[in-house]
């Protein structure tokens, strides 16, 4: 009998190309998406002489420069010359290389973690690499999805394979049913804040339990998209019927003969009973509360019902001195309950939860109230913009006082202009709270499309949940 | 890619855990060309270097006179946690730092400072946190770094070794070129991908 093996061991034994002693592993990647950004490792590649080796296996969108407003313009929208050449950069090296570029005018662009799925480019059991941290999102599928830095990214776009060492595997089980409006960005929290943001360092996250299994594909997208603010160098979930459903009929799905041969590989992906992991934390999730951030780590979340902790009460000098720098950042005080906390802005959108699941949410909270603040909703990509106007969705936000904007990474990267003025505290669905993130002196909240709905209505943290039953 | 051997050079103490890479390099400057004639070294910690005027705050350790020309970094846990974004070594390393010692840190930031011939160091929290002391009570002392040897020796003469993986330390040593390694294996990567494609012909 064969060895029990998880989820990530069978994807990572399909693509070993060749190994060396001492466990580096030299590894096939499926599909490797680029951004703007990216535009170091194309120059890089360019001056050494050398092209993009399997242009078939790369995709191209633009994002993280794309402005949220004025896009009937088209690139001449963008705020500043250099984003509107970083926008003209990548649709350029695309073209020298023939690579499938989403232009800003595509019918398919949107943010880069949120087409792939959508276009049925990510599958499971695929190696998956992207320029951008986040690419732990298409793990959600059953693959193995990870981000690089420019110099990684120029080695995949000239040979499309990698030297990786193998990571360390982390089963993370969540069991229980969710209680009203408890989301997969208030799962992902809970988890950060309770392994921390360096809780999954050096390993490869599985997501596992009757909750997990229970998410709509959004919601694990949301989770997964987080694993890398845990530390994980990739977060996975066993793909099951749900994302077979999903995936069917996709632009860049299997099709036919294919899509019966596909489904029978990916049907044998599951970890399998018995296999070893390196390590497995469990999580009730019948005792979450939505969860937000008060500081400037994500590990810095709390409850809604909670309060401001003091640093002095906490153990670990590194997140004693981690939070009093916080507390004055923040500009908030030990002891203050969460729902003290004023906000001025809201932002729905990002990679984390930009999807149509996301809008509904927010959506539902809003129908018939009134923003108290100036926020806006960027859908995830320009598809899904066209489907929730075609819900009617777009409507409820607009009669809400709420901005609704095109699609883009818009103020979670804030590289496009989308920037929260300092000082100010922005409720925001995106997925970092650091320093500066959404604008110099910038005060981030995280938290699901539901509370910052909830918050948008009354211009303070609330708890969604008393807000829907009127308390 | 230069190589690294040894390395002696003014380290700068930063007592912070979880430095995050866009604290590093605010997202802002990753737009900026970088070339021979424009380096990232402004960028570094900007805006907690800088003031909003863009005059220098002079409680930041790089803008301390002893410290100004810190070839080494000694950080708290997590260093570069967070965004992919490469940016943050070439501000390092434009800057002139070609190490940063730590007890641990973010994945994709470790992998971005091998990749550039930079030296991540990992050591554990109570010897980085007795470096960063020394290095507070005699600003502008150096350390010294023995990649061979694998061992950071501290201003008092004490030397603390280290652990890094024999591939990463072959390739600093060599200042290998990864793309000319893998292109060597051609032959045995198209024949993984012909039989690899032949099983999944959607994905070629």
């Amino acid at each position: 009998m064969t060895k029990p093996r998880t989820l990530f061991d069978k994807i990572w034994d399909s693509h070993v190309i060749m190994e060396k002693p001492g466990g580096d592993a030299l590894l096939h990647i499926d599909r490797n998406f680029v951004h703007e950004g990216s535009f170091h490792a194309f120059g890089a590649l360019a001056k050494e002489g050398r092209n993009v080796r399997k242009p078939r296996q790369t995709f191209a969108v633009a994002d993280h420069y794309v402005p949220t407003v004025g896009r009937e313009r088209g690139v001449d929208g963008a705020e500043d010359a250099d984003a509107r050449h970083m926008i003209r950069l990548l649709e350029e090296n695309c073209r020298v290389n023939n690579v499938a570029h989403f232009g800003i005018d595509d019918e398919r662009q949107g943010i880069v973690h949120v087409i792939g799925p959508e276009l049925g480019i990510t599958q499971p059991g695929l190696t998956i690499t992207c320029g951008d941290s986040h690419t732990s999102t298409h793990g959600a599928l059953g693959a193995y999805a990870f981000g690089t830095g420019a110099s990684q990214l120029k080695q995949i776009l000239a040979t499309q394979c990698l030297w990786l060492k193998r990571p360390k595997t982390l089963q993370i089980i969540v069991s229980g049913k969710l209680g009203s409006q408890v989301t997969g960005k208030d799962i992902v929290l809970a988890i950060i804040a309770k392994i921390g943001t360096a809780g999954a360092t050096g390993h490869v996250i599985e997501f596992a339990g009757s909750t997990i299994s229970g998410l709509s594909v959004e919601g694990r997208l949301t989770v997964c998209n987080m694993a890398i603010e845990a530390g994980g160098r990739a977060g996975m979930i066993a793909p099951d019927d749900a994302i077979y459903e999903y995936l069917h009929g996709r632009e860049y799905a299997p099709k036919g003969a294919d899509w019966d041969r596909a489904l029978a590989q990916w049907r044998t992906l599951p970890t399998d009973e018995g296999a070893r992991f390196d390590r497995t934390v469990t999580l009730d999730a019948t005792q979450l509360e939505p969860m937000l951030t008060w500081g400037t780590s994500p590990e810095e979340a709390l409850p809604v019902s909670g309060h401001i902790p003091d640093p002095n009460t906490l153990g670990d000098p590194n997140q004693r001195a981690h939070a009093l720098q916080a507390l004055a950042y923040m500009d908030l005080k030990p002891g203050m309950a969460l729902t003290d906390i004023r906000i001025d802005r809201a932002f729905i959108g990002s990679c984390t939860n930009g999807r149509i699941e996301d809008l509904r949410a927010a959506a539902a909270v809003l129908k018939g109230r009134k923003s108290m603040i100036p926020a806006w909703v960027s859908p995830g990509s320009t598809a899904l913009k066209a489907q929730a106007e075609a819900e009617g969705l777009h409507r409820i936000f607009l009669d809400a006082g709420v901005e609704w904007r095109a699609s883009g990474c818009s103020s979670c990267a804030a590289m496009n202009g989308d920037t929260v003025p300092a000082g100010l505290r922005c409720a925001s669905t995106s997925n970092r709270n650091f320093e500066g993130r959404q604008g110099k002196g910038a005060r981030t909240h995280l938290m699901s499309p539901a509370m910052a709905a909830a918050a948008m209505i009354t211009g303070h943290v609330t708890d969604v949940r008393k807000l829907l039953a009127g308390a | 890619m230069k190589p690294f051997t040894t390395l002696t050079a003014v380290a700068a103490p930063i007592d912070m855990a979880n430095i995050d890479t866009d604290r590093i390099i605010p997202v802002r400057f990753l737009r900026k060309l970088r070339n021979d004639k424009a380096g990232y070294e402004g960028y570094l910690f900007h805006d907690a270097r800088f003031d909003n005027a863009g005059q220098e705050k002079p409680d930041f350790v790089l803008n301390k006179p002893a410290f100004r020309r810190a070839g080494i970094i000694v950080a708290g846990a997590n260093f570069g946690c967070g965004s992919s974004r490469e940016g943050a070594v070439y501000a390092l390393l434009d800057y002139g730092i070609r190490a940063v010692i730590a007890p641990s840190f973010g994945d994709i930031h470790y992998a971005n400072e091998l990749q550039n011939g930079m030296l991540p160091v990992t050591l554990p929290e109570e010897i980085c946190r007795g470096l960063r002391d020394q290095l507070q009570t005699n600003p502008g002392a150096t350390l010294a770094i023995d990649l061979p040897a694998q061992t950071v020796t501290d201003t008092e003469g004490t030397a603390h070794p280290f652990t890094i993986d024999p591939v990463y330390k072959e390739r600093l040593l060599k200042g290998l070129d990864d793309i000319g390694l893998v292109m060597e294996q051609l032959p045995g990567i198209e024949s993984f991908e012909s039989s690899y494609h032949n099983e999944r012909p959607w994905l070629a």
